[in-house]
């Protein structure tokens, strides 16, 4: 029964949702690669620019991941900066007990993989409990994660030696690690000495990865069932769609794809701490901020948006101690332009205007 | 209508995002064409051949371009400003005295709001102004982030004040302060030495590089040394007003002294509530205490005994130190503390090092930082942190600690 009814809501071919094609998200990716790696090759970008790409990239990542979240499924999140914070920590101790011993390639490989399985865990077990319920727990329940995740890292003393591995919740000397014995999570001095095996084409695929796992999640029967109890609970559990497991399936991809932004953070930069700066519920809201800013369930804005809002505020260094102050008058302003309701009728107003001169010119 | 709306605004998003690009296009380039008129390779000077008359002008001018990297906003900026302004303002005497080996200096400072990631932008940006030797950053893990990347460049790097130990775990990076371990070490040495106590409690602050790392090495060297450690108690930076858990373990312990490798800020917190337990061990602390008077609505008579080791007080009565204070006051207001000091040292240790390897700033970064390697281990600075300041080649300086004692509100030294 529900399959049918699922089935008679596929369109007839494969169109986007919101007026969007999928297709056209990748080629704006990767029409933005070609530019920005041709820039690069060409040495007309500024090496601080060039800084900027890998994290750039992996913002809009979580973001992607988060809109899957919080767009399609209509759970809000405020603890995506906690699932970045176990694929970075994952990952990193892994590639510090395997450098040297595999071949670097692999090894980053491997460490991707168990930076997003870690967080696919935690997602998992995070939603077990929560997603049963209705209303704003998600909310709740993820920012008290995210928060409790940078603690207990904090306070998490982490060495390996000959004896295997040491852990302490109370402080280094409390490991009895032996002379050569080497550190793996040094409380919250966190994790120092991860290899630097990120770049600006390993996080491009990434980024098509997760685009592609969130649009086509969106267009196949599991994305209607999940849109479909965004839209009305009721509805969808009156036809026969398991709320509970369509729920965990969304956000469990949402978590993986924030351990997967996680992982390019950690091997981006060789010191790794999990302070309020970089995995705090600050961060989670910014996060939340790209989202919103770049539409609500639209995957291809939620890039664009965090691309934007990452890269404003550094390339307005040129303006000190004012970039501050513009960047949150720009927050404004594109808040306002993209959804107050007098801004929208003028947005319109000047469309039909446009489309009016076109067709005359025709 | 919809979806022509959505063309519109994606159409104006581009042009924004292209506008940007361009801006910045620009100053890379400008950034190039500094950078190839002193560098020797000649792959890079062709690449900014287009701007070649920029190129001709920065070589004309032929100035050392250091760049410094510290918090400028938010909550370490006390930090970052210090070692910001007093590179700038060692910049300015040394202009004006005659250069370093003749050449005049540029200093060029960039933000990292304390963030390891922004650090790296600033250190990017600085390098396409065409920095060729850097100081800084101003704290740890920033320090340890960037070295990464200068070490990539081979760029000379001296930081005057990230303490953690691996901030010079590559050969072109060197320091100005202490390391962590230095500290810990030499205050559980000093007061073992001097028999101030056998019973020692600590108050740190384990979300913080310098803390912690201070607090392991002490409590090792104590244990060597036959002092007793009673408790050890932690707060956080998200948990630091009220200490009196802390002060009370300390106090059933038997504490005679309590050991506070932390900052002036929370420290006048534990000083105020130990007040008013009616509890009075000795204080003991590091560097981080410095700047324990000036903190506002302070009873500055509760310090009154306070032992610290630092190297540098701002009161201190020699011709250099009242020299700085009177012109970094004179230039920022306030009095300079411990950081400014370092950056301070830093500049002239560049100095002693560039006139030592005769190092011109036509020289490509990647021979100035050869050059300062084996300089850098040659040179003897009298500076403000310490007397005759020597450096090893792992980058460590060789420097006396001086424990002061607060005395009538002010610093004496404790011999």
């Amino acid at each position: 029964m529900t399959d049918k009814i699922l089935k008679a809501m596929t369109p007839k071919r494969k169109t986007a949702v919101n007026g969007k094609s999928p297709a056209m998200t990748y080629f704006v990716v990767l029409a933005a690669y070609a530019v920005l790696e041709l820039c690069i090759k060409t040495g007309i970008m500024s090496s601080h620019l060039q800084g900027l790409l890998v994290p750039m990239v992996y913002y809009a990542i979580v973001a992607v991941g988060l809109n899957i979240c919080v767009g399609i499924l209509g759970e809000l999140s405020l603890g995506h900066a906690g699932f970045m914070c176990i694929g970075a920590f994952g990952s990193a101790v892994f590639s510090l007990l395997t450098d040297g011993v595999l071949p670097d390639g692999l090894r980053f490989l491997l460490a991707f993989l168990v930076g997003v399985a870690l967080a696919t865990l935690f997602g998992f077990l995070i939603g077990i409990p929560v997603l049963r319920l209705n209303g704003d727990y998600l909310a709740i329940v993820t920012l008290a994660f995210g928060e409790i995740i940078k603690n207990l890292l904090n306070a998490l003393y982490l060495g390996i030696d000959e004896n295997g591995l040491h852990a302490s919740l109370s402080n280094q000397m409390a490991l009895g690690l032996s002379p050569d014995g080497k550190m793996l999570i040094n409380g919250a001095m966190g994790v120092s000495g991860t290899p630097h095996d990120a770049n600006f084409t390993i996080s491009m695929v990434v980024l098509l990865i997760a685009l592609f796992l969130a649009q086509n999640l969106v267009h196949s029967k599991h994305g209607r069932a999940i849109m479909a109890i965004r839209d009305n609970r009721i509805a969808a559990e009156s036809i026969g769609i398991n709320i509970v497991r369509y729920k965990m399936q969304a956000f469990t991809i949402s978590a993986a794809i924030a351990g997967a932004a996680g992982v390019l953070f950690s091997h981006n930069i060789s010191t790794l701490q999990a302070s309020s700066q970089y995995f705090g519920y600050n961060v989670s809201i910014m996060i939340l901020v790209y989202v919103v800013l770049g539409g609500i369930g639209n995957l291809r804005g939620s890039v664009i948006a965090a691309s934007i809002l990452y890269l404003l505020p550094e390339l307005l260094r040129g303006l000190n101690k004012y970039r501050m102050l513009i960047y949150s008058i720009v927050l404004i302003v594109v808040m306002i332009f993209n959804w107050a309701p007098a801004a929208i009728a003028w947005r319109e107003n000047l469309a039909a205007k446009f489309k009016a001169a076109r067709k005359e010119n025709v | 209508m919809k979806k022509t709306s959505r063309v519109i605004s994606a159409v104006m998003v581009s042009a924004m995002a292209v506008s940007m690009l361009a801006g910045c296009g620009n100053s890379g380039a400008s950034g190039a064409a500094s950078g190839a008129a002193t560098s020797t390779d000649a792959a890079a000077a062709s690449s900014a051949a287009g701007s070649a008359d920029t190129a001709a002008a920065a070589a004309s001018g032929k100035t050392f371009k250091i760049g410094a990297i510290g918090p400028l906003t938010g909550g370490a900026a006390a930090y970052g400003n210090a070692v910001c302004n007093a590179a700038v303002l060692a910049a300015k005497e040394i202009n004006a005295n005659g250069g370093m080996n003749g050449y005049q200096v540029e200093v060029k400072t960039e933000d990292d709001e304390l963030d390891n990631q922004k650090s790296v932008n600033a250190y990017n940006t600085l390098k396409d102004w065409g920095m060729q030797m850097l100081v800084g950053p101003t704290t740890s893990a920033c320090s340890i982030a960037v070295s990464e990347y200068t070490k990539d460049d081979n760029m000379f790097q001296i930081t005057p004040s990230g303490s953690a130990v691996d901030c010079v775990k590559y050969d072109n990076v060197f320091r100005v302060c202490f390391s962590d371990p230095a500290q810990g070490t030499a205050s559980a040495d000093y007061i073992a030495d001097h028999k101030l106590a056998t019973k020692i409690g600590i108050i740190y602050d384990s979300s913080d590089v310098y803390s912690s790392g201070i607090t392991q090495n002490f409590v090792t060297e104590a244990q060597a040394k036959g002092l007793t450690v009673v408790s050890q108690e932690a707060f956080t930076a998200d948990n630091k007003t009220d200490f009196s858990v802390q002060l009370q373990k300390a106090k059933d312990g038997g504490a005679d002294l309590v050991f506070l490798p932390i900052y002036y800020t929370e420290a006048s917190l534990i000083l105020q509530q130990a007040n008013t337990m009616g509890y009075k061990p000795t204080f003991f602390g590091c560097d981080g205490l410095d700047g324990i008077l000036s903190v506002d609505n302070f009873d500055t008579s509760l310090a009154e005994g306070v032992m610290l080791l630092t190297p540098f007080a701002a009161d201190a009565d020699d011709d250099l130190t009242k020299n700085f204070v009177a012109a970094y006051n004179k230039d920022y207001g306030g009095t300079p503390n411990q950081f400014a000091a370092d950056s301070y040292d830093a500049m002239y240790a560049i100095k002693a090092a560039v006139e030592k390897a005769n190092i011109t700033p036509d020289m490509s970064v990647s021979d100035i930082c050869e050059a300062m390697k084996t300089a850098m281990t040659q040179i003897t600075v009298d500076g403000l942190t310490s007397k005759g300041m020597t450096w090893q080649a792992s980058g460590e300086p060789n420097k006396q600690p001086k424990a002061v004692v607060i005395k009538n509100g002010a610093y004496v030294s404790a011999e």
